[in-house]
C-alpha cells in the first residue's frame, strides 16, 4: 500500500502502476517514480546498512547525490551499487540493498556495530599490515563490501559508442542550461546538450516557481520543444556529461537512449565551447546520529513532495543554516504535512524568509545536537547554538540543508581553479582552463531570475550575439551562514555517509599528522564512494578549517576526478566486445586448418595459427610429437605466412640496412641474403630477421611477427625523423606475400615434385638465398631459411594462391608422409636447435653477447644502432644472464619461466627458465635458460626452484641441443 | 584524449596517433664521442614541467612522424607542428 502517496501532485502517472520488488517484498509504485520515492510511496525507510559499521541507513538524497543507500539490481538489469535515487522504476524492478544480509532489518554484519568504536580511520591499514593487506582484503571486503559484480553480462541489450563533435556542449538541461542552449541554437551553433535526469527541468521539477508569470514547467516545456525542433541541436535525456579531459573532449554516457535495445551508449563529444550548467548540491549538516533514516536533504524532502507526491514523514522538523530550506517548509505545510519547527543555526533570519512560511514555528540561533531513533527517526534535541537549555521535539522527518555546493566537478575536472567564496560558503569556477564556461547555480547563481539569467549570458557569448532579456522569476534570495558542524553535538556525527567517516576520524587523522585535506581523505577514505562525498565534502575540509584554525580557501578541496557519477564497464567498453575488443588476423588457410581439427591460438600480433593437430582421440604431447618427429625424418610444412615481412627501396637502403642490423647486409649480392639483430640504441636486442637482396636498390626484409608493427614504426621512425637525408622507402608487404614452408630431409624431394623451373640444387640454390621462379604452376619466390634446423624452402605466393598452393603440397607431401605443423611444434624444433625467440630468450634485457652471438656483431662497421651502448656495457665486465642449454635431470618437464637459484635455495635467483620441450631428437626433455655467467658453466649443475619449494637440478649445455655445425639446414 | 594537428590531415584525436617521446638531441658520432656523452645522449630524456618538444606519428592516418611542443601541466600544444600552421 502506498500509504505515503500524498492524494494529489507530482509528475506521476498515477493510471500507470508498476510493480517491483525490493529485498524481496513486493511493492507498488508509479511510471514516473524512482525507485527511491516509491520505496518512501511505500513507507520503507530503512533502506541500508552502512558501510563500516552497519549502521541503519535510510534515503538521504533525490538525485545523484545519494550517499546512503545503494541498491543491486537483479535479473535482467543485473548491476551493483546503484544509488537507489537513480534507478528509474519499471514493472518487474527487482532490487535488493547492498551491504546487509539477509536485509536491511535483521542485517547480521550490525554486530560489528558493536565493535565500532574499536574500527577508527586508518584502522584497517593499522590492524592488517602484517604479512600484507592482501591476505585479509577478500574477507573484509566480503564483510564490508558493497554488491558484487554481475556474474554475466547483460541479456537483450548491447553497449555502443558514437563520437560528435559540437560548437558548444552544455552539461545540464535545468533552467540555465536550458537557457544557454536556447541562445546558442537560436544563432545557429551546432549545439548538444545533455541532462542527466528522467526529464529535463533540474531544480525546477522539485519546486513551484514561475518564469514570466507562468508555471515554470510551462516554460520547459516549450523550450524543450522549440530545442527539439532546431536541426542543429541535439538534446539527450538521460545523459551524465562524466568526464571533461583536456582539449575540450567529453565523455558523455546515455541510458537506454531511443528505446532502441540499448543499454547505454557513451558519446564521446570534442566540443568548441562548453557551459556546464550542472546546478548546485545541498550538503548536510553535521550532528549526532545524522545517519538516521528519516533525516533527509531538505531539497530531496521537496522533491519527494512536489515531483513525486510522496510525504517521506508526517512531523517535520526543518534543520538549516540557509534560506533555501523555508521554501521547503513552506511545500510540506502546502502539501498538508506537520512542520513542528523550523531549526535555523543563524540567529538573524532574513525578514523575507520569515514571509515564506506565514504561522510555522521558527528558532532562531538553535541547532539540532542529536538524533533520536535507531531504525527510524523519532526525535531530534534542539539547544540554542551558543549553550542553553536543550529541548526534545517529536519528529519522524528531519529535512536538513547546509547550504549549497555549485557543482563545480566537471569545471574542475578542466583543471579550471576554484576560488573560495565567502559569502555562499562555497567553492565557485575561478579562471577557466579549457573552453570553459559555468552558468546558473554551478556559478553561484543561486536564485532563478539570476540562473536564467547567467545560462542565456553564457550561451549568447559563446554564440558571440547579444545577451538577451530573460523572463522575471521570482526566488527567495538564497542567504546562507556556514555551519560546518555542530560543536555541541552528542553521539556520532558522520561527514561521509558512504564510507562512515565522522568527526572523530578525521580529528584523529589530524592528530596523526595528515595535516592536508588530501592525505585527510585518503587515510580517513572520507569522499572516496560512489557518491564521491557530494554532500559531505565540503564539509571535511571545514572541520579541518575549524581545527586548524585556517580559512577554507587554505585547505582547498580534494582534486575533483572523473567519473562525476558511477560508469558502467559496458559503457566504457562500447562495442569492443568479445571477438571486436581485438580483431583476430587470419591466413588464407584458417578455414583449412580448422576443418583439420587444429586446436587453434593466438600466436603473436593477433595471428590465429594452429598449435596443433591432434588426430581423434590423440593427446596434445603426441600430436606435437608426431609434427616435430615429421620435420625432423621426413617432411613437413607449416605456414608462415604472418612473418612480419618489408620490402626496402630507394639509393640507400643498403647504407639503411647496415645501420639498423648488427650484420653487414650492404655486400650481399641479389638473390642471397643474411640473418641480422636489430638493436635498440641502448645495445638490447630489440628484433631479428633476415635481409634479401633483390637488385642494387631493392630488398626483401622479415621481422618476427609480433613485432613487426614495431619494427615498421621503428624504421619510418628514423627515415622520418634521424635521417631524412637518406633515400629509403619501406613498404609492409606481411599482407601481400602468404607462404608455405616445406621442411624435413625430405622437402627437396616434395618440392620437386610439385614442379617448378628453379634449379634446387644445393650448389645452384644454397642456403640463405632466394629465386623467383614457378611452383606448381604459381608464380613463386623460394626463400632458403629455416627456422626449424632442417633443409627448408619458404615458397611465398600471392595470398589467394596459398589454399591452391597447400593442396598441391599436402598431395605431392603424401607419399613422403608429410605433416601440416603446428606452432607447437615449431616450438620444440626451434628450441632444440637453440634459436632464439623474441619474448622468450629476447627479454628487452639481452644483448647479442648474452646469447652467445657476438658473431652477428659487425668490427667492420664502425657504427649501426647499439654498437656503442654494447661496447660500454660489456666494458664495465659485469655478470651478464647467459643463455644455455639446460637438461632436466631426472627428466622432467619445467614450466617457462621458473627461476634458477644458488644451489635450488631460496635466494636471489640467478636466471631463469626460458623453454623447456619434449625433444624428439633426443627423446627426453630439453630447455633453455638465461643464467648468470652461463657461457663459463657448460656442464654444471644448476638448480631449479619452483613455487613450493620443489627443486629441479638441471645440466648446463651449450643452448643448441641438435645438429650443432647446422649440416641440415645447409644441406 | 588530445587534438592534434597533423601537417597532412588536420586536427585529428590522439587515439590515431602513437606516442614517440620527447625529442633528443641528434644521434652525436660514435667515432668523436666520449664515452660519458654518449651515455648522456642515451639515457637523458627531457622531461621537463611545461613545454617539452615531443614526437608523434599519424599511425593511424597517414602514417606520418610529427613534432610538436606539448606543455605537461596542461596539454595544450603550443608549438608546431611546422607544416601544420
Ligand atoms: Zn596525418
Amino acid at each position: 500500500m502506498q500509504n505515503d502517496r500524498l492524494a494529489k501532485g507530482g509528475r506521476i502517472d498515477r493510471t500507470r502502476p508498476l510493480r517491483f520488488t525490493f529485498n524481496g517484498r513486493a511493492y507498488t509504485g508509479f511510471a514516473g517514480d524512482t525507485l527511491a520515492s516509491a520505496l518512501l510511496a511505500n513507507g520503507v525507510r530503512l533502506t541500508a546498512r552502512s558501510f563500516k559499521y552497519h549502521r541503519p541507513r535510510g534515503i538521504v538524497g533525490a538525485g545523484v547525490e545519494e550517499p546512503a543507500t545503494m541498491v543491486e539490481l537483479l535479473g535482467a538489469d543485473a548491476s551493483g551499487n546503484r544509488p537507489v535515487t537513480t534507478v528509474e522504476l519499471r514493472e518487474g524492478l527487482a532490487a535488493r540493498s547492498v551491504n546487509c544480509w539477509p536485509s536491511p532489518a535483521v542485517d547480521l554484519g550490525a554486530v560489528a556495530q558493536l565493535a565500532a568504536r574499536f574500527i577508527p580511520a586508518g584502522f584497517y591499514y593499522k590492524t592488517f599490515k602484517w604479512p600484507n593487506w592482501h591476505l585479509y582484503e577478500p574477507s573484509i571486503r566480503k564483510a564490508a563490501g558493497l554488491a558484487a559484480a554481475p556474474k554475466s553480462p547483460p541479456v537483450g541489450g548491447r553497449y555502443e559508442t558514437r563520437f560528435a563533435h559540437a560548437d558548444l556542449l552544455v552539461a545540464g538541461a535545468g533552467p540555465s542550461g536550458l537557457m544557454a542552449a536556447l541562445f546558442a541554437g537560436r544563432a545557429g551553433l551546432r549545439v548538444m546538450i545533455a541532462d542527466e535526469g528522467i526529464e529535463p527541468g533540474g531544480a525546477l521539477l522539485s519546486r513551484r516557481l514561475s518564469i514570466g508569470g507562468r508555471p515554470a514547467l510551462d516554460w520547459v516545456a516549450e523550450t524543450v520543444a522549440e530545442l527539439e525542433a532546431m536541426g542543429n541541436v541535439t538534446l539527450l535525456r538521460r545523459a551524465t556529461v562524466w568526464a571533461y579531459r583536456e582539449h575540450d573532449y567529453l565523455l558523455v554516457t546515455e541510458r537506454a537512449p531511443d528505446r532502441t535495445g540499448l543499454l547505454e551508449r557513451t558519446w564521446r563529444v570534442r566540443a568548441g565551447h562548453v557551459i556546464t550548467a550542472t546546478g548546485a548540491i545541498e550538503r548536510g549538516l553535521v550532528f549526532g546520529n545524522n545517519d538516521r533514516p528519516g533525516v533527509m536533504l531538505a531539497s530531496a524532502v521537496q522533491s519527494y513532495v512536489n515531483r513525486y507526491g510522496v510525504a517521506p514523514g508526517r512531523r517535520a522538523v526543518i534543520f538549516a543554516n540557509n534560506t533555501s530550506a523555508y521554501t521547503v517548509a513552506a511545500d510540506l505545510a502546502a502539501a498538508g504535512i506537520e512542520v513542528a519547527a523550523i531549526i535555523d543555526s543563524r540567529s538573524d533570519v532574513p525578514a523575507e524568509a520569515r514571509a515564506a512560511v506565514p504561522g510555522l514555528p521558527i528558532r532562531a540561533g538553535y541547532v539540532v545536537t542529536t538524533a533520536h531513533g535507531g531504525r527510524s527517526l523519532r526525535g531530534v534535541t534542539v539547544a540554542p547554538r551558543d549553550g542553553g537549555e536543550a529541548e526534545r521535539l517529536d519528529c519522524d522527518l528531519l529535512a536538513v540543508s547546509g547550504g549549497w555546493n555549485p557543482a563545480v566537478h566537471l569545471f574542475s575536472q578542466s583543471r579550471g581553479t576554484l576560488r573560495y567564496d565567502d559569502s555562499l560558503a562555497s567553492f565557485l569556477p575561478g579562471d577557466a582552463a579549457q573552453s570553459t564556461c559555468a552558468a546558473g547555480a554551478a556559478a553561484g547563481a543561486m536564485e532563478l531570475e539570476a540562473a536564467l539569467a547567467s545560462g542565456a549570458a553564457a550561451g549568447a557569448s559563446v554564440a558571440g550575439v547579444m545577451p538577451p532579456d530573460t523572463p522575471t522569476a521570482p526566488d527567495l534570495a538564497y542567504a546562507v551562514t556556514p555551519l560546518w558542524r555542530v560543536e555541541s553535538a552528542r553521539g556520532k556525527c558522520f561527514l561521509d555517509l558512504q564510507n562512515d567517516v565522522t568527526v572523530e576520524d578525521v580529528h584523529l587523522a589530524l592528530r596523526e599528522g595528515y595535516a592536508t585535506v588530501e592525505h585527510v581523505k585518503r587515510y580517513t577514505t572520507g569522499g572516496m564512494g560512489l557518491d564521491q562525498g557530494k554532500t559531505g565534502n565540503i564539509n571535511i575540509t571545514g572541520t579541518v578549517a575549524l581545527a586548524q584554525g585556517v580559512p577554507m580557501q587554505a585547505v582547498g578541496t580534494t582534486t575533483f576526478r572523473a567519473p562525476y557519477t558511477p560508469v558502467s564497464f559496458g559503457a566504457v567498453g562500447g562495442l569492443r566486445d568479445g571477438p571486436l575488443a581485438l580483431p583476430y588476423r587470419h591466413t588464407p588457410l584458417t578455414a583449412w586448418n580448422i576443418a583439420q581439427g587444429a586446436v587453434m591460438y593466438e600466436a603473436g600480433a593477433r595471428w590465429r595459427r594452429p598449435g596443433y593437430f591432434p588426430r581423434p582421440g590423440e593427446a596434445m604431447q603426441d600430436a606435437i610429437d608426431r609434427e616435430a618427429r615429421a620435420v625432423r625424418e621426413g617432411v613437413g610444412v607449416y605456414d608462415g605466412s604472418p612473418l612480419g615481412t618489408f620490402e626496402i627501396k630507394g639509393r640507400d637502403a643498403a647504407r639503411f640496412l647496415d645501420h639498423i642490423y648488427t650484420t653487414v647486409m650492404s655486400t650481399l649480392a641479389p638473390g642471397a641474403g643474411r640473418y641480422g639483430l636489430m638493436l635498440s640504441d641502448d645495445g638490447l636486442i630489440f628484433d631479428d630477421g633476415v635481409c634479401f637482396r633483390l637488385d642494387a636498390q631493392r630488398w626483401i626484409v622479415s621481422s618476427s611477427t609480433g613485432n613487426a608493427d614495431a619494427v615498421h614504426r621503428h624504421m619510418e621512425m628514423l627515415l622520418q625523423t634521424d635521417l631524412p637525408d637518406w633515400s629509403v622507402f619501406v613498404t609492409p608487404v606481411t599482407a601481400q606475400w602468404a607462404n608455405a614452408t616445406i621442411c624435413g630431409p625430405k622437402a627437396r624431394e616434395v618440392l620437386a615434385d610439385l614442379g617448378t623451373d628453379i634449379d634446387l640444387s644445393p650448389e645452384a640454390f644454397p642456403f640463405m638465398s632466394l629465386r623467383d621462379g614457378m611452383v606448381a604452376g604459381l608464380p613463386a619466390r623460394i626463400v632458403r631459411v629455416s627456422f626449424t634446423g632442417e633443409l627448408s624452402f619458404e615458397i611465398n605466393v600471392a595470398p589467394r594462391h596459398l589454399p591452391a598452393l597447400w593442396d598441391r603440397i599436402m598431395a605431392a607431401g603424401a607419399p613422403h608422409g608429410i605433416l601440416p605443423v603446428g606452432s607447437e611444434a615449431n616450438h620444440v624444433l626451434r628450441v632444440e636447435k637453440g634459436f632464439l625467440s623474441l619474448g622468450h630468450e629476447v627479454d628487452g634485457t639481452v644483448d647479442p653477447y648474452d646469447l652467445g652471438m657476438g658473431w652477428a656483431m659487425s668490427r667492420k662497421k664502425p657504427d649501426y644502432i647499439g654498437k656503442r651502448a654494447v661496447e660500454i656495457r660489456r666494458a664495465t665486465g659485469k655478470m651478464r644472464h647467459e643463455l644455455v642449454g639446460i637438461i632436466p635431470e631426472p627428466d622432467v618437464q619445467i614450466p617457462e619461466g621458473a627461476p634458477l637459484t644458488p644451489g635450488g635455495h631460496r635466494q636471489a635467483s640467478e636466471g631463469f627458465v626460458t623453454a623447456c620441450v619434449k625433444s624428439v631428437a633426443q627423446d627426453r626433455w630439453v630447455g633453455l635458460a638465461l643464467v648468470d655467467d652461463g657461457h663459463a658453466r657448460h656442464g654444471e649443475m644448476a638448480h631449479v626452484r619452483l613455487k613450493g619449494g620443489k627443486v629441479i637440478a638441471v645440466r648446463i649445455t651449450r643452448p643448441c641441443h641438435y645438429d650443432p655445425d647446422g649440416e641440415r639446414l645447409r644441406s | 584524449m588530445m587534438l592534434i594537428p597533423c601537417p597532412f590531415c588536420g586536427p585529428r584525436t590522439e587515439s590515431e596517433f602513437a606516442y614517440g617521446g620527447p625529442v633528443r638531441p641528434p644521434r652525436p658520432d660514435p667515432a668523436t664521442t666520449a664515452e660519458a656523452d654518449w651515455v648522456g645522449w642515451l639515457t637523458e630524456v627531457p622531461n621537463p614541467l611545461g613545454p617539452v618538444e615531443e614526437r608523434w606519428c599519424h599511425l593511424r592516418g597517414c602514417g606520418s612522424w610529427l613534432t610538436l611542443w606539448r606543455d605537461t601541466r596542461t596539454h595544450a600544444i603550443v608549438g608546431g607542428p611546422q607544416d601544420a600552421e
